[in-house]
């Protein structure tokens, strides 16, 4: 019970720990990126450096009232903030982290996560539908088209790397990233990903469900205290995923450049992996710095149009280079 | 299609020079004032606390003429005149509920006296909403304010103890009107 391989209990809770405590933090994380890139100090008053905002943060949604609208459907409003972490908290137990560090080698790995992505969306959507509010009815919708949308090609741009890796599974993916990144063959793959990924996470500069200055704040705007911070914390596990999945993928995940390995290989592994997921957390915030958010027609017209082709093609020639090597 | 598929890119490219842009100012200085720990400059004509001050002689300068009262916007100030000995005019209470003051200073340029002051001060917040009623011995100050010289009673013609008609500054004697002579 105690020995530490993949799936063992304390494993299990090495990994759910690191997540949670990740995602809490992440609340202050942004705050003060966010800060120093419009050149401000974000939050710096509780504790040092302002480390302990989360607490604060989450002190105050947990004492805040606990507010159903009378005119919501109550199941439904108070089940969904519940989808959206979960969802988020199963993609994890595919995620290697570093070798034997992992809840489970899935042999389907990659289908799980975007399973579990497309389950995600109901999360939005019964929140919106349920709220009995025309701006919340909007953001359900626009969360729910965009998820499914950009699902297709995100799983079409994730299969080039299942045909280079030969494997479904994340940790052979990463194993078979030894001798070079995906990130170089599959370049395309890469930006289709990236740009499949905010919007997978509806984060900015893809928060068009949400849209602030358009539709209040979409599909969570009746909600209230922890069912609001559910659906808060669901976004942040959802961006920590997507900044670990991108290095996974294309990034060799925990394999060390240049082989620049520090100590063991699981220790090396750790420090690298959280490097890279370091490195895309901080992209993750300076695109919502930066990026201005596109219209719902742009977004659906860019998802189709530009990056479903782009998608296709970038399969197309992948398995033809494969097949061609391999013949 | 190349058309397209370069405009694409330029798109793409675009945004990325964009996240670089914004990426340099996590270099640049802040321009936050860390404000409990690092008092900001106060420029002197700051409209904040309000202060009543005194002649260069020490004495109130306000002569309870009401105007301030009127100029305010908010009706914040409460004042009622009285008179001492020498016929001086001071006011017997003068109140400011600092609650409902929005610091315009209309007060001080309706004031003939200076008495009325705005302050670079503006650490005023109070638990208590009771507290923000500020009385005359809150806002008197020992000091002239920003006009050093300026002492309404040297000036003015009225006559009080110590001071008769046409003793004021520039003011001559009053004329006889029942003599003809100049």
């Amino acid at each position: 019970m105690f020995e530490f391989s993949v799936g063992s209990l304390l494993n299990i809770a090495f990994v759910l720990g690191v997540v949670l405590v990740s995602a809490a933090m992440l609340i202050w994380v942004e705050r003060r990126v966010l800060g120093f890139l419009s050149e401000r100090l974000g939050p710096n008053r509780v504790g040092p450096f302002g480390i302990l905002q989360s607490i604060a943060d989450v002190g105050k949604l947990i004492t805040k009232e606990d507010w159903i609208p009378p005119f919501a459907d109550k199941l439904a409003f108070s089940v969904a903030p519940a989808i959206i972490p979960i969802c988020m908290l199963l993609s994890f137990a595919v995620v290697p982290l570093a070798p034997g560090v992992g809840v489970m080698d899935l042999n389907i790995g990659v289908l799980w996560l975007l399973a579990m992505g497309g389950l995600a969306a109901y999360a939005a959507m019964l929140g919106g539908i349920s709220s009995n509010n025309k701006f919340s009815l909007l953001g359900g919708l626009r969360a729910a088209g965009q998820t499914i949308s950009y699902e297709v090609f995100m799983g079409i741009s994730l299969l080039g790397v299942v045909i280079l890796g030969d494997s479904f599974n994340l940790r052979e993916i990463v194993e078979s990233q030894r001798d070079g990144w995906f990130i170089i063959p599959q370049f395309v793959g890469f930006v289709v990903f990236t740009i499949a990924g905010l919007a997978e996470t509806n984060r900015w500069p893809f928060d068009l469900a949400e849209s602030e200055s358009e539709i209040i704040s979409g599909y969570n705007t009746e909600y209230s205290g922890m069912k609001f911070g559910l659906f808060f914390v669901g976004e942040y596990i959802g961006m920590f995923l997507m900044s670990m999945l991108i290095p996974v993928l294309f990034f060799g995940g925990w394999l060390a450049p240049f082989g620049w390995d520090i100590g063991p290989p699981i220790v090396s592994g750790l420090i690298w992996m959280t490097l890279k997921t370091s490195f895309w957390i901080f992209f993750f915030i300076l695109a919502r710095a930066a990026l201005v958010r596109p219209r719902y027609d742009q977004l659906m017209n860019y998802g189709w149009l530009v990056m479903l082709p782009l998608s296709l093609l970038n399969l197309l020639i992948t398995g033809a280079i494969v097949l061609y090597q391999g013949s | 299609m190349f058309k397209a598929l370069g405009k694409q890119l330029y798109v793409l490219w675009s945004q990325v020079v964009t996240l670089a842009l914004v990426g340099k100012h996590l270099f640049q200085k802040k321009d936050t004032v860390e404000y409990p720990d690092v008092m900001p400059y106060m420029f002197p004509r700051w409209r904040g606390r309000i202060i009543l001050t005194r002649d260069p002689d020490g004495e109130e300068r306000c002569v309870a003429c009401n105007l301030c009262a009127v100029a305010c916007p908010v009706d914040c100030i409460a004042l009622q005149k009285t008179e001492d000995e020498h016929g001086r005019w001071y006011p017997e209470f003068f109140r400011i509920n600092f609650s409902r003051c929005i610091m315009c200073g209309f007060c001080e340029e309706a004031c003939p006296t200076h008495a009325i002051q705005l302050t670079p001060d503006f650490e005023m917040a109070e638990y208590v909403r009771q507290d923000m009623v500020w009385e005359k011995e809150h806002m008197l100050i020992n000091g002239t304010g920003k006009y050093h010289d300026y002492n309404f009673y040297k000036i003015a013609g009225k006559s009080i103890g110590g001071k008769g008609k046409g003793e004021a500054r520039n003011e001559k004697p009053p004329v006889d009107r029942r003599s003809l002579l100049p």
